[in-house]
């Protein structure tokens, strides 16, 4: 079979001078590396825009792109609200109200912070779920790109790991965190620069947004929804089974706006990290509400080129396809839509440009995994626990020796996604529900005092169990009972419109049962820390920072009302 | 730390800009017919290159600032 992506010279020119500049950005970094601060916190040096697009940055990672693209295709501009409503609130939310204790608590990871607002067992058993975690991430993202390569142009699928994980471990050991951050800003431009074309033309060749719109009602139609479905975000949220999400409003709001967004951005060290790397706490505090600002706009890029497949090929219109799924399924894959996409409007020369930025894409959301995990590594785990008190220079080495082993468990994690998809599919799922009741300890840990060590470790535990156990009483409708669907623990108890609806609902469970844990447990034992040693920790003992002097283009409050003020007014829009 | 990332983003996008021009210049435009007909390459190749450009300027200039 013919690969749909042939490039040409001036196509491989361009890749190989991205990755030489992404190598060359870590060596021009190697003599900045004097310290374990150096290496893994950036020395908290990093000016705010940098910072800003590498948070953003850190998360378009390639499963991003290509995931929402599919979803553009599957559900059309309704997808925008992972964006509007599953991501904006959160980041604003985080840069107003929790960067503060995050940044002013001189914490140097999310688990550190864990330590000094409740205990070590909370510290631990966080700190261990997330470097799991981050290792599973950063190798399933490494499959991802091995597969697309092989699909897409024929590159041998070991050929594409090792070169990908060889630059990612290059750049990274000669210049930690800063290297990885730097190289998110350049990969955030490539994303940008190399995707927007394909947003254009594709529109211009579905004959603008009225051509597109009135393509995309066949789309809807066909499949029994009401006629704009695709097209309008809000008007079709009133109930489950009026949109192709299988949400309504509430579920929406709640699972995805609420717990898993809020859950995400305000707690996962991935993003944290890099808002962690600023150089003033204004900074550290505006990070997260300047990446909002391209974030708002990312639906544009990323969603529409899925809208447009979806009609295009509804119309055979241009001979756009998709390949099946596999070769007993013949039903169109989605995950193809943007890579394909690319394929079909851009010429060599763009082509190169929109395949680098595919590329970097993988890597970067890798990277970030890596830069993460050596950090909750050194830290968390092995100074901790392993190796305590031994000089900095002994903590810079083995961050650098965390980012070999972390690279090459990550090929490992490869290679056995590669044999066993359904393990990997398995562990995802664990994965969410240790994530989902996280938000509920951080809010209670920031602005309630009287939370404590043993409250926030059973609250977490119960929270995963309340999720797994929820996940094993609830189907999503149609679906057959299985560890992966759910309904497993015998009866099904309640079944949901679609699998994402279950999802929402499972992260709600989750939260609140860890919330109500955290806050009966906190209650019933004593507090084990003094209100001294949580000063700068929590809302309530932290005195007041003078109030800023600064200009208001540069107040987080402001900025952060201003982005807010404009996705609302997108959400009108495409109401 | 002394190390401005505009220089080598302008570096990177001025050069890229700098290839598409010369290629949508030089290339057959047959291969436009993928592009609605548009050359992209050219059009797009000067949005890079303004970019990039803009980004040199702006690190030279804080350079200059800071001697």
């Amino acid at each position: 079979m013919a690969h749909p992506i042939q490039l040409g010279g001036i196509d491989y020119a361009i890749l190989l001078i991205y990755f030489l500049f992404v190598l060359g950005i870590g060596w021009a970094l190697k003599r900045h590396m004097k310290g374990s601060s150096d290496f893994f916190l950036s020395g908290r040096s990093i000016p705010v825009w940098i910072t800003g697009l590498a948070f953003l940055s850190a998360n378009l990672g390639a499963q991003e792109v290509i995931g929402m693209g599919a979803s553009g295709a599957q559900y059309g501009i309704i997808t925008s609200h992972f964006y509007w409503i599953g991501a904006i609130p959160a980041m604003v939310f985080l840069g107003i109200f929790m960067m503060p204790f995050y940044y002013g608590s001189k914490a140097r990871s999310v688990p550190e912070y864990l330590k000094m607002r409740f205990d070590e067992k909370t510290r631990g058993l966080n700190a261990i779920a997330f470097a799991v975690m981050t290792l599973f991430s950063s190798g399933i993202s490494l499959y991802a790109l091995a597969s697309l390569m092989e699909t897409l142009i024929g590159w041998n699928f070991t050929f594409s790991i090792w070169i990908s994980a060889v630059i990612v471990l290059a750049y990274i050991c000669l210049g930690g965190l800063t290297s990885a951050i730097y190289n998110e800003v350049l990969q955030f431009f490539m994303i940008v620069f190399g995707f927007a074309p394909l947003a254009w033309l594709g529109l211009r060749d579905a004959g603008g947004w009225a051509g597109l719109k009135e393509r995309l009602v066949g789309v809807a139609t066909d499949q029994h929804f009401a006629p704009g479905t695709w097209t309008e975000s809000w008007q079709h949220m009133g109930s489950p089974g009026a949109n192709p999400l299988g949400v309504e409003w509430f579920g929406l709001a709640m699972g995805l706006g609420f717990v898993l967004s809020f859950g995400y951005w305000c707690t996962d060290f991935l993003v944290i990290q890099r808002a962690m790397a600023a150089n003033t706490m204004s900074a550290a505090r505006r990070t997260p509400i300047i990446a909002a600002f391209p974030k708002m706009l990312f639906p544009f890029i990323v969603i529409l080129p899925g809208m447009v497949a979806v009609a295009l090929m509804r119309d055979h219109h241009g001979g756009f396809t998709l390949p099946p799924v596999s070769a007993t399924d013949s039903s169109p894959n989605f995950n193809m839509v943007v890579p394909m996409m690319l394929a079909h409007y851009l010429p060599t020369g763009l082509l190169g440009l929109g395949f680098t930025a595919l590329m970097a894409s993988f890597m970067s959301g890798m990277a970030g995994n890596v830069t993460a995990f050596n950090t909750v590594w050194t830290y968390d785990i092995y100074q901790s626990y392993v190796a305590p008190a031994k000089s900095d220079a002994h903590y810079l080495l083995m961050g650098r020796l965390a980012t070999i082993f972390g690279v090459i468990l990550s090929v490992g994690v490869a290679y056995l996604a590669a044999q066993f998809n359904n393990i990997m599919n398995l562990l995802q799922l664990v994965f969410a529900f240790v994530n989902a009741p996280l938000f509920a300890t951080f809010l209670l840990g920031m602005f309630w005092r009287r939370a404590n060590g043993h409250g926030a470790f059973f609250g977490l535990l119960l929270g995963t169990l309340a999720a797994a156990v929820h996940h094993g009483l609830t189907l999503p409708v149609g679906a057959a009972v299985g560890i992966m669907k759910g309904g497993w623990l015998g009866s099904v108890v309640h079944t949901y419109p679609s699998a994402m609806a279950q999802n929402f609902w499972t992260a709600l469970f989750a939260w609140t049962a860890c919330m109500v844990v955290t806050m009966g447990v906190s209650l019933a034992t004593a507090q084990n820390k003094s209100d001294e040693q949580l000063r700068g920790l929590v809302y309530s003992l932290t005195p007041k920072p003078p109030a800023e002097v600064e200009a208001w283009y540069r107040k987080p409050v402001t900025l952060g009302a201003i982005v807010l003020a404009a996705t609302l007014v997108l959400n009108l829009i495409f109401a | 730390m002394n190390f401005d990332l505009r220089l080598p983003l302008g570096l990177l996008f001025s050069l890229f800009g700098a290839m598409l021009v010369v290629y949508g210049l030089l290339s057959d435009p047959a291969i436009y017919s993928v592009s609605l007909g548009y050359n992209v390459n050219l059009d797009w190749g000067f949005v890079l290159l303004a970019f990039g450009v803009t980004m040199l300027w702006l690190a030279l200039r804080a350079r200059r600032n800071r001697s």
